[in-house]
């Protein structure tokens, strides 16, 4: 062993040895896309959160003596085709937004997990079952499954979650069922086999804490894509339903005054646009950060 | 080939299967009678009756399904209650017009996608690279229904260049036809660009540090010829196939986009129907959207296996 090889490993020796989450915290923090998409969702969960607070004016508040009012310091963002703050109704659209892409992540994490993990453990006609099952969810596009299942149970901004959420499943059962797959062949899952363990322990102690990393990351991108989905829906009509705000649903009354009060439109997109690439560029940092391959 | 194409197709049928009980299923999603839900607003008792009848409602589920099977197979999707037309000739009808934006789609999206990713590749990690992954991101992130309201603003109500809405069949004028649907494939192909993009950069990466391409190099071939040659020609194969697997967010995105532009597609169809609450014809587009991405992957993984020879032993 060289010099500079005994020093290296004294040096290892010497170095604090520190948990993967924290090693992973610490590398998300070094790529600066992620940082500031990390921030830029903090400060929209804030706003949401806090939107009594921070909202300049009562979201549903009606003022016909400022119709379609440009912007200005009274109306930072101008107001809408009944007078309403647009700002108001951007800070509290966010509640909207963020509810729908964590609500529907979750109810399509709790479906899909499980199932992915029954389906790559067990092997043989159950998962061939849950396969071709997954495969006819993948076959019919997201956002159309998405709108045909709101269409039967009702628009409001519930079932418009439970949609997306039932509609995004299919990626989580895939996802889990190929990290299961890959993981129940290491050696410390043959070894937990060999003592004994029973097959409920071995899934869920023994492989499932060893496929989250990239759970985490499918879920950082999927709430993006919730957030678009819930953005269309309300846009359709077939989300939040009026006077309630919602972002999708701004835009589908701001088409019908484009010419009038352009305004109406521009701050609602921008806000889906920096808030779904704010979830991208956090869920590519959180992949390489994660991700052992993208090191 | 025949046996990779028997064992596609064999996979293929039971996962239609597993698609009709999902569409069939929707209907169990209505809250209450269907028929009375179906009827519409005035649940005029005679119409209920005849919903009944005409969905065999009063039949065991199982029953009900066997009735609605049966008849799709034979191509019968069903009536439309609203339009009083079998939803099979609304589809017809309406199918023409979204694979035109489709396919105008597409092809902006490869026009775009493509060089971007190639110039992105053989840039890696310079200026041009990060600008192109910053356009990718920005299609990624660009919500379709809001790209579209901003063109419309800027090309249509300040420029003036372009029709805000509205559709003009090919047949009639050819000219107005690509004036109404330019901007709505611009904006339908703007996410697609961005998914090809991010293909063509890393298969482009994998191709250009491989053998062949080092020993074009080394016999003095000038480098675009490397490029378009002997990079490019490899690494467009997974790309092109890989695309064809986005005809989904496609599809998506058309039924906002024909919204936003008010083109009478495939997916204001769906959209109306939903608002008519006609659920046949929902239903129907469903399945048919369903059945086209299931049959365009099958052809998308031929074209692979025909063109990659290694994947044919």
């Amino acid at each position: 062993m060289s010099a500079s090889a005994v020093a290296d490993a004294a040096g290892a020796e010497a170095a604090p040895i520190q948990s993967p989450a924290r090693r992973a915290l610490r590398r998300l923090i070094r790529r600066k896309g992620a940082l500031v998409g990390g921030i830029v969702v903090l400060l929209f969960v804030v706003a949401a959160i806090f939107a009594p607070w921070i909202a300049p004016y009562d979201p549903t508040a009606t003022d016909w003596a400022a119709v379609r009012k440009a912007p200005s310091a009274a109306h930072l963002f101008g107001t809408d085709e009944i007078g309403r703050d647009v700002l108001a109704r951007v800070i509290y659209g966010a509640r909207a937004s963020l509810m729908a892409g964590v609500i529907s992540v979750a109810i399509a994490m709790c479906l899909g997990v499980p199932i992915g993990l029954i389906s790559g453990y067990v092997d043989g006609w159950v998962d061939g079952l849950l396969m071709r099952l997954t495969d006819a969810m993948l076959a019919c596009p997201f956002l159309i499954l998405a709108i045909a299942m709101a269409a039967f149970l009702g628009p409001s901004l519930t079932n418009a979650m439970i949609a997306i959420g039932v509609s995004a499943t299919p990626i989580f059962v895939r996802l889990t069922r190929g990290q299961v797959q890959s993981v129940k062949v290491e050696d410390f899952v043959e070894a937990a086999r060999a003592v004994g363990n029973p097959h409920r322990r071995i899934a869920f102690r023994h492989i499932l804490p060893n496929v989250v990393p990239p759970l985490i990351v499918q879920a950082t991108l999927t709430t993006a894509a919730a957030i678009i989905a819930e953005a269309s829906l309300s846009f359709l009509g077939l989300g939040q339903q009026p006077p309630a705000p919602s972002w999708g649903s701004m835009l589908n009354v701001a088409k019908n005054f484009l010419t009038q009060a352009p305004w109406m439109a521009v701050w609602p997109g921008l806000s889906i646009f920096l808030v779904v690439l704010s979830f991208n560029l956090l869920g590519d940092g959180l992949r390489d950060a994660l991700d052992p391959k993208h090191r | 080939m025949l046996t990779f194409l028997l064992r596609r197709v064999a996979v293929i049928v039971p996962t239609l299967l597993f698609v009709s009980f999902i569409i069939f299923g929707l209907q169990q999603l209505l809250p209450g009678d269907p028929a009375t839900a179906m009827a519409g607003e005035e649940r005029d008792p005679e119409v209920v009756a005849q919903v009944r009848k005409l969905l065999h409602l009063d039949e065991p589920l199982p029953v009900r399904y066997g009735y609605w099977i049966a008849g799709v197979v034979q191509g019968d999707l069903g009536l439309s209650l609203r339009i009083q037309k079998p939803v099979s000739e609304l589809v017809i009808e309406k199918l023409p017009v979204t694979a035109q934006l489709a396919a105008m789609a597409f092809a902006i999206a490869l026009i775009i996608g493509l060089p971007m990713g190639v110039l992105s590749a053989v840039k890696n990690g310079t200026a041009w690279d990060y600008g192109a992954n910053i356009v990718a991101l920005w299609g990624l992130s660009t919500p379709n229904f809001w790209l579209g309201i901003m063109l419309i603003l800027l090309f249509s109500v300040h420029l003036g260049w372009l029709p805000a809405s509205g559709y003009v069949s090919p047949t009639e004028d050819l000219a107005q036809n690509f004036k109404a649907m330019i901007m709505p494939a611009f904006v339908l192909g703007n996410a697609i660009a961005a998914v090809m993009m991010r293909h063509t950069r890393s298969a482009m990466l994998q191709v250009l540090s491989s053998d062949y391409v080092r020993t074009a190099r080394a016999k003095g071939l000038r480098e675009p010829k490397v490029i378009g040659k002997h990079a490019f020609r490899n690494a467009s194969i997974p790309v092109i196939t890989l695309g064809a697997l986005e005809l989904g967010q496609l599809l998506s995105g058309a039924v906002l986009t024909e919204q936003v532009f008010t083109i009478p597609g495939f997916g204001k169809l769906i959209v109306d129907a939903v608002f008519n609450r006609d659920y046949a014809v929902v239903q129907g587009v469903v399945l048919v959207t369903a059945s086209a991405y299931l049959l365009l992957n099958l052809i998308a993984d031929v074209l692979y296996v025909v063109a990659n020879p290694r994947l044919r032993a």
